[in-house]
């Protein structure tokens, strides 16, 4: 390097005078308030990581000083959210089911929250969208096996069906008349046709007049004189277009030689009052609520 | 002494350099009154602007320009914009853009000379400094000496302002975004908000150390904007130009000039264009990518002109085609020196001198920008006029579509949301056109069956329904029925329409 300033002929710049095959590089000197900047960034960041948890060691690292963590930053927001949601939970567990629908914010509250459980603890069966399948209920018809009112939603809820831990379950056994020999074949064959004929379906006449008697001897002591079922029995209508377990022929055949008895777990003590509460009202609002 | 003691001393080689410290002189003239009058006009703007109230009724906010971000809310004075109608300020941005472009190929960094925010405040900086420390002399006398108690006194003083002004500037930012009274007063009783405190803070600091310290680096070092205007510029847009076509050569004096019957041109070098300038140029060097187009030197050479008695504009604004027809006339073709003879007669300049011509306004170039911008300006207006303040949107059920209901009908299920974007509450009628026989229910509208219900909706408000619509057994038509749900306010007859499906299942399904 030259000892003294070299002025580049052409743009009449300084060069750095560093030199590579001949080509040199001019110097247009950067204000040293930038070179300030970057210390100061420098120094910034060294501070950063002492108050915050930045330097790896061996099994962990610096926690920084003050302490500060993600995972502590969100369960205190999480915190936060439970906090406020206990007011109008306490609100929500100490109001009449029918009462909260008078109160918009409460309602929002049951709603919202019941809509969010649902997705954790119901929609495994019932469906996300809560319009059950092939052995599960739809909850959002006007169609129910044990009752649409907030009262028997909430009651379903907290002891399930045929639920044998919980003594107070809601429990209905339809017999299984074909498996043990309740009934002859014939008589199941025809009394089938007769079911189709009350809920307005194509029949075989002749069978159905069978039919009707063996229904009047076996079967309308559950589900009624005319097929409307009793909701007190858990016994479904049949003489509406809904059909949980199918509506041909073959299948009502297949449900009263061996009926399909399936089981809903209770949720008293495995979700909170405040939760149970909140599905009910989810389920109610779905469009079926009575 | 031989010649290697006469050899400089080796001098180091710097990559970084000290700011360059620049004590603009106080100009006067036409374009420093212009700046005044803009300078005023700007910053009163922006002080007074929050303070402005505008009665919207007891429903709204009074302040006449809000930006509420808690609620979503836009207000400028009769204007209200909801979240979804941010296209009007994005049409504006886009207006304020081709507005630029307008501006700069007419004019060129006339943005960055006489309204930019840096430069405006460096401007009233600059006014506090001359104030306290006196004119450009005076304060480069100022700043070499050393530190007694006046200059000490001058400097905090002069500091204090600066911070008083900087602390004012965030200070008003805030209160774009809040009731302006309310927050003034939570803000003194140290109730406001963290974030207002922290924006304060920040917006004090920027404004501090911009305006008072860093001023021209702004804009020749942090700010990309120079770089994008020049390339916007073409060869007849208006610029701070020094007609060396008549300044060259330089006399250092007329009468010297005289006597040694030497003909030189108009500039005497007397600095005062240099000494004005807040860039800290030399405008005589030509176009430079430092020069923010405040039009000083053109005041400063325009009262030497004058006191000199020679005709003003030795800097002026011209455009760079004028120019070089100019500077051709005035080369002598031999030497290619400038000669000032060349140009001038008795009259003074020969008539093929070219000089400011209003037509340079008048271009494609200029006329096109105009159009757009206007055509921009007429959409956003029109749309404004015409857009609606009541409305439906409505989101079918997808899971499921349909439901099977007990009698056989088929139920759909809809969210249905009615905006009342006016600032009185209103009670909307929603009703259902097509599909003869089918009826609504609404969650929260008791178990009632209806065509028609009315819907009370506060205002400004969104009010979200769960609308469930039945069709009998009797009346289904399997696969997709297209109907719709109407919103109408009888009042003021606004009506809004949602095209809707009604689905059921298909035929042997």
């Amino acid at each position: 390097m030259k000892d003294h300033k070299e002025i580049d002929d052409i743009s009449g710049v300084e060069t750095t005078q560093h030199e590579w095959d001949g080509i040199k590089e001019l110097n247009n000197p950067l204000p040293r308030s930038w070179l300030w900047g970057l210390y100061g960034t420098i120094i910034f960041s060294i501070g950063y990581t002492i108050v915050y948890p930045a330097w790896p060691g061996i099994t962990t690292n610096t926690k920084g000083l003050w302490n500060w963590s993600s995972r502590g930053e969100l369960a205190t927001e999480i915190s936060k959210v439970e906090e406020s949601r206990q007011v109008l939970g306490n609100q929500l567990v100490s109001v009449e089911l029918e009462d909260v629908s008078q109160n918009a914010d409460l309602l929002q509250f049951a709603v919202n929250g019941g809509k969010s459980a649902f997705k954790v603890y119901c929609s495994q069966c019932h469906g996300s969208g809560a319009n059950g399948g092939t052995i599960y209920p739809s909850l959002i018809d006007d169609d129910w096996i044990w009752g649409g009112t907030l009262e028997d939603i909430y009651l379903t809820l907290q002891h399930g069906i045929r639920y044998e831990q919980d003594d107070d379950t809601r429990l209905s056994e339809m017999p299984r008349y074909g498996a043990d020999e309740l009934l002859e074949r014939n008589d199941i064959v025809d009394v089938a046709w007769y079911v189709r004929q009350i809920s307005g379906q194509e029949f075989d006449a002749e069978a159905a007049t069978r039919g009707q008697s063996v229904y009047v001897d076996n079967c309308a002591a559950c589900h009624g004189d005319k097929g409307e079922g009793i909701r007190e029995l858990g016994a479904p209508n049949l003489s509406d277009a809904i059909w949980f377990y199918g509506n041909t022929h073959e299948e009502i055949v297949a449900q009263i030689s061996e009926p399909k008895q399936g089981v809903m777990p209770g949720w008293n003590g495995r979700l909170s009052e405040v939760t149970i509460r909140q599905l009910t009202h989810y389920v109610h609002s779905l469009g079926g609520g009575e | 002494m031989n010649a290697q003691q006469e050899m400089p001393q080796p001098e180091k080689i710097e990559l970084y350099e000290a700011r360059k410290k620049i004590f603009p002189k106080r100009a006067e003239g036409q374009f420093r009154r212009l700046k005044w009058i803009i300078m005023a006009i700007t910053l009163s703007i922006y002080y007074i602007t929050p303070w402005l109230r505008w009665d919207r009724g007891p429903h709204a906010p009074d302040q006449a320009v809000l930006i509420d971000i808690a609620n979503r809310r836009f207000y400028a004075f009769f204007i209200e914009i909801w979240p979804q109608e941010f296209y009007f300020v994005a049409g504006m941005l886009v207006m304020a853009g081709v507005g630029l472009f307008l501006v700069t190929s007419v004019m060129g960094r006339a943005w960055c000379g006489y309204t930019c925010p840096q430069t405006v405040w460096v401007d009233l900086f600059l006014v506090v400094e001359r104030f306290i420390e006196g004119d450009r002399n005076a304060r480069m006398k100022l700043d070499k000496a050393p530190y007694n108690f006046d200059k000490l006194r001058k400097r905090i003083i002069k500091h204090a302002i600066w911070l008083a002004i900087a602390v004012g500037t965030g200070g008003a930012w805030i209160f774009y975004f809040a009731d302006a009274p309310t927050l003034l007063v939570n803000f003194v009783t140290l109730e406001a908000p963290y974030i207002a405190y922290a924006t304060v803070g920040v917006l004090t600091a920027t404004t501090y150390v911009f305006g008072g310290h860093m001023r021209e680096q702004v804009c020749n070092y942090m700010c990309p904007w120079p770089r994008i205007q020049a390339a916007m510029l073409d060869e007849s847009s208006l610029v701070v130009t020094y007609n060396d076509w008549r300044g060259e050569p330089r006399t250092h004096g007329s009468k010297k000039a005289k006597k040694a019957d030497f003909t030189g041109g108009d500039c005497i070098d007397c600095m005062a264009c240099v000494n004005v300038c807040p860039a800290g140029i030399d405008i005589r060097d030509g176009q430079q990518m430092e020069c923010i187009t405040c039009a000083l030197c053109i005041d400063a050479c325009d009262d030497i002109m004058g006191k000199l008695g020679r005709e003003k504009g030795l800097i002026s604004y011209s455009t760079l085609e004028d120019y070089n027809s100019n500077m051709a006339l005035a080369t002598d073709p031999d030497t290619l020196n400038l000669d000032p003879n060349r140009i001038r007669n008795e009259n003074g300049f020969i008539d093929q001198i070219k000089h400011f011509n209003p037509k340079v306004f008048l271009r494609p170039r200029t006329v096109m920008y105009f159009a757009i911008w206007a055509c921009l300006g007429l959409g956003l207006l029109t749309a404004l006029s015409l857009r609606d303040r009541l409305g439906v949107n409505v989101q079918h059920d997808r899971n499921p579509v349909f439901v099977q209901l007990s009698d056989g009908g088929i139920r759909n299920a809809y969210t249905v949301k009615i905006l009342n974007m006016i600032q009185e509450p209103r009670t909307i009628i929603f009703s259902m056109d097509g599909l003869d026989e089918a009826v609504m229910e609404i969650n929260g509208f008791d178990d009632r069956e209806a065509r028609t219900f009315l819907i009370n909706v506060d205002p400004d408000k969104l009010r979200e329904l769960r609308v469930f619509v039945k069709q009998p057994k009797e009346n289904l038509i399997p696969g997709s029925t297209p109907f719709k749900f109407i919103a109408e306010d009888r009042q003021s007859n606004e009506r809004d329409i949602y095209e809707a499906n009604f689905e059921a299942p298909e035929a042997g399904k």
